[in-house]
């Protein structure tokens, strides 16, 4: 066991020697949209502006709280910053029939995908949930940040106009 | 097995190599952590038994490699020794998986331990629940392709993962789906959305009975049905297994069966859910023999609504794979902003109802015993319900906000439980109606305070409960929380306990850790409807994750 550990370490430590300070991009996993429809997950894109994904789950109530600040500020967002954000829901068959009546009741209006084996999840290390990632106009993970509170919307929100200036520069 | 791994690894790492001496361009190295630990302290009053390690530890840590089409990548995993509540098999550390896979286009080939899911999981679905100590993932070869847009082809063969070891038995699976409006152009944007999918699995594992003549391979098949139609929504999946003697039934011969169905209506501010399931005999692992939540080739999840809240969560239900007939019902009703029950905000409000019974089984014969062991077990008319109550739960749920910066949810739930089939031992059936008032007030520079309130009240079990927690947090780095989980209404007047529970957290970016300090009553943790028993504890808990 403890030669398997070396040669592992030793892999990742000639791959560091080899790494560039590039930023992550989003892996390609097959995930599907509300119409059932499979979407590769490495084409999320917002024509060149930057984009959020936020893994959520109909059960977990800080995933609630966040969806529901971020819905009252999201038209504002929009119209500042032209981001769009990519829910992931981690929804298993036990609830994952219930995402779409559940978005409907609550009037959220972001774009839905299921990821019913937490499959993307998984490709992108998230470990709890609710769990945000910002991503660049080209695709690149710039921010990503893990758990919930009341204001947490506003960080986001600096981190967009961040890019914003960036872009322009 | 261990030479085979490392040559497996060697060979890994050469790749790797091979593919950066070719391009001498960097691919992209992930990974994330997770390490849970725990000091322990005897409590007699509250019943958590002696730790003789006084410390223990579960820490896991995943790392994928991705290359263009290539990637690969290895869980470590280590239990010093296992935190109380999982299987104190999962002792010592190693690596408890590793892969590689290939994807170009339409065709994906994996090697080594991979997860996947057949539809809704009814005939199979292997996947990782840390919380409950799952990780059934298949160690084999799995290929995915899409001949054409809209047709979806999946198979693999392997073995389940079973602690550091495999099972003894080999899973092999194939599953199709057609979608109809990605084949054909003309369905593109017709307004009806036909999904159908099939799959067949089956397992293999030697007889060495001495009493039985048992089944060596064990074939499944199941057929669903998915379907939209502007504002309607309907899923359907039924699934048979031929009989299939094990541990969990009982070694009955009896076939298997599973049929669930799900409806929903919805639109902006409205929906209504109808979901129908029964299981009879279902229960599906690699190895006959295998009990808990070990080596399971299916996903049975149970049709009743997750519970968030402590007090709320104190009854949940367990799918009883060995057969039931289970209903759930939703609606949500978004009441519209600036009217005169709305409010200025509009109120959110959330009907749930389930019930689970048991199925109707008869006697085979006269002679022969409902369930008795080596027979055909009973025989069940499908469109009958049993007589026993399972599990029942009638909630109603209220959000709103009650000015810019105070939100409330008030919640009530009706829960009627049934020890005897859920947790196997005697007691009366439980009757819990429980109140919970959660609020939230955002402060000023990104502070807010959440206060919870909730009470149980039952006149069985345990008796009643209090709880109140308060929680301020300060966006997005900190959070701290006091609560007391308070019995003041058991029967015995030296039960009467509080559980103080004082918390702490601190996030930066992705990394959290979180620390818990006080005492934890003995209950069931669930996810999907799959549990596991968590023994009463008191001490400091404390969980780092991060990722990169």
């Amino acid at each position: 066991m403890k030669r398997i550990l070396l040669i592992i370490i030793s892999g990742i430590l000639l791959t560091s020697l080899h790494a560039q300070k590039a930023k992550s991009t989003i892996p390609s996993v097959t995930i599907r949209n509300l119409d059932g429809v499979q979407v590769n997950t490495a084409d999320f894109s917002n024509d060149g502006k930057p984009f959020i994904i936020s893994f959520w789950a109909t059960y977990c109530k800080p995933c609630v709280r966040e969806f529901n600040s971020l819905t009252d500020v999201y038209e504002e967002w929009q119209e500042e910053t032209g981001v769009k954000l990519f829910a992931i829901s981690i929804d298993d068959s036990r609830t994952s029939n219930n995402v779409l009546p559940f978005i409907n009741g609550k009037g959220w209006e972001f774009d839905f995908y299921l990821d019913v084996n937490s499959d993307f999840k998984r490709a992108m290390n998230v470990n709890l949930v609710p769990h945000t990632f910002i991503c660049n106009g080209k695709g690149e993970i710039i921010w990503q940040h893990t758990s919930f509170a009341e204001g947490g919307e506003m960080e986001m929100l600096e981190i967009l106009r961040g890019l914003l200036i960036e872009e322009k520069e | 097995m261990k030479r085979l791994l490392t040559v497996s690894i060697c060979l890994l790492t050469l790749i790797t190599s091979t593919v950066f001496a070719q391009e001498q361009k960097m691919g992209e190295i992930r990974g994330d952590f997770q390490t849970d630990f725990q000091l322990y302290q005897e409590d007699s009053l509250i019943g958590a038994p002696p730790v003789p390690e006084k410390f223990l530890m579960n820490g896991y840590l995943n790392l994928s490699y991705t290359k263009g089409d290539f990637s690969a990548g290895m869980r470590y995993e280590a239990y010093y020794n296992a935190l109380l509540g999982f299987d104190p098999r999962y002792k010592g550390n190693g690596i408890a998986s590793r892969w590689a896979s290939y994807k170009h286009k339409d065709f994906e080939i994996t090697a080594g331990n991979f997860y996947e899911q057949f539809g809704g999981g009814t005939l199979l679905r292997s996947y990782e629940d840390r919380s409950l100590g799952i990780d059934n993932s298949i160690d084999g070869f799995k290929i995915i392709y899409s001949p054409v847009s809209g047709i979806y082809l999946k198979g693999l063969v392997g073995q389940h993962r079973y602690f550091f070891d495999k099972g003894q038995g080999i899973v092999r699976g194939a599953d199709a789906e057609i979608n109809l409006n990605e084949m054909f152009e003309k369905w593109k944007d017709k307004s009806l959305r036909l999904t159908f999918g099939g799959s067949f699995v089956s397992k293999y594992q030697t007889d060495k009975d001495p009493i039985y003549n048992l089944p060596e391979n064990v074939g499944a098949f199941a057929g669903r049905v998915t379907m939209q139609y502007k504002k309607i929504n309907m899923f359907s999946e039924y699934a048979y297994k031929i009989n299939d003697p094990s541990a969990i039934n009982k070694q009955i011969y009896k076939d298997g069966q599973a049929l669930f169905l799900s409806g929903s209506y919805s639109t902006k501010g409205f929906s209504a859910l109808l979901s129908l399931k029964r299981i009879d005999n279902m229960n599906f692992r690699s190895d006959r023999t295998a009990t808990g939540n070990m080596l399971q080739i299916n996903y049975l999840p149970s049709l009743t609504r997750p519970h968030a809240y402590s007090l709320s969560a104190f009854y949940p239900y367990a799918t009883q794979a060995n057969g039931e007939t289970a209903v759930q019902g939703q609606v949500t009703y978004k009441i519209p902003k600036n009217t005169k029950l709305g409010g200025k905000y509009g109120t959110d409000i959330t009907l749930n109802f389930s019930r689970v019974h048991d199925i109707q089984r008869n006697a085979i014969n006269d002679t022969i015993s409902i369930g008795q062991s080596g027979t055909l077990g009973y025989t069940s008319p499908f469109l009958k319900i049993g007589d026993e109550l399972f599990f029942q739960d009638f909630n109603l749920a209220f959000g709103r906000r009650l000015n810019k910066n105070l939100r409330l949810i008030a919640e009530y739930v009706y829960i009627v439980y049934n020890p005897e089939v859920i947790e196997g031992h005697a007691g009366n059936m439980v009757h819990a109606h429980t109140g919970v008032l959660d609020l939230t007030l955002k402060l000023k520079n990104k502070k807010s305070i959440r206060c919870e309130l909730q009470h149980l009240y039952t006149e069985q079990d345990e008796g009643n409960w209090a709880m109140a927690l308060i929680e301020f947090a300060v966006a997005p780095k900190w959070s701290f929380g006091v609560q007391d989980i308070y019995n003041y209404g058991n029967s015995n007047s030296d039960k009467r306990l509080h559980y103080y529970l004082l918390s702490f957290s601190y996030t930066h970016n992705s990394s959290r850790m979180a620390i818990s300090y006080g005492k934890q009553r003995e209950g069931i943790v669930c996810v999907g409807g799959v549990c596991r028993n968590v023994p009463a504890s008191n001490g400091l808990l404390v969980s780092v994750t991060t990722n990169f």
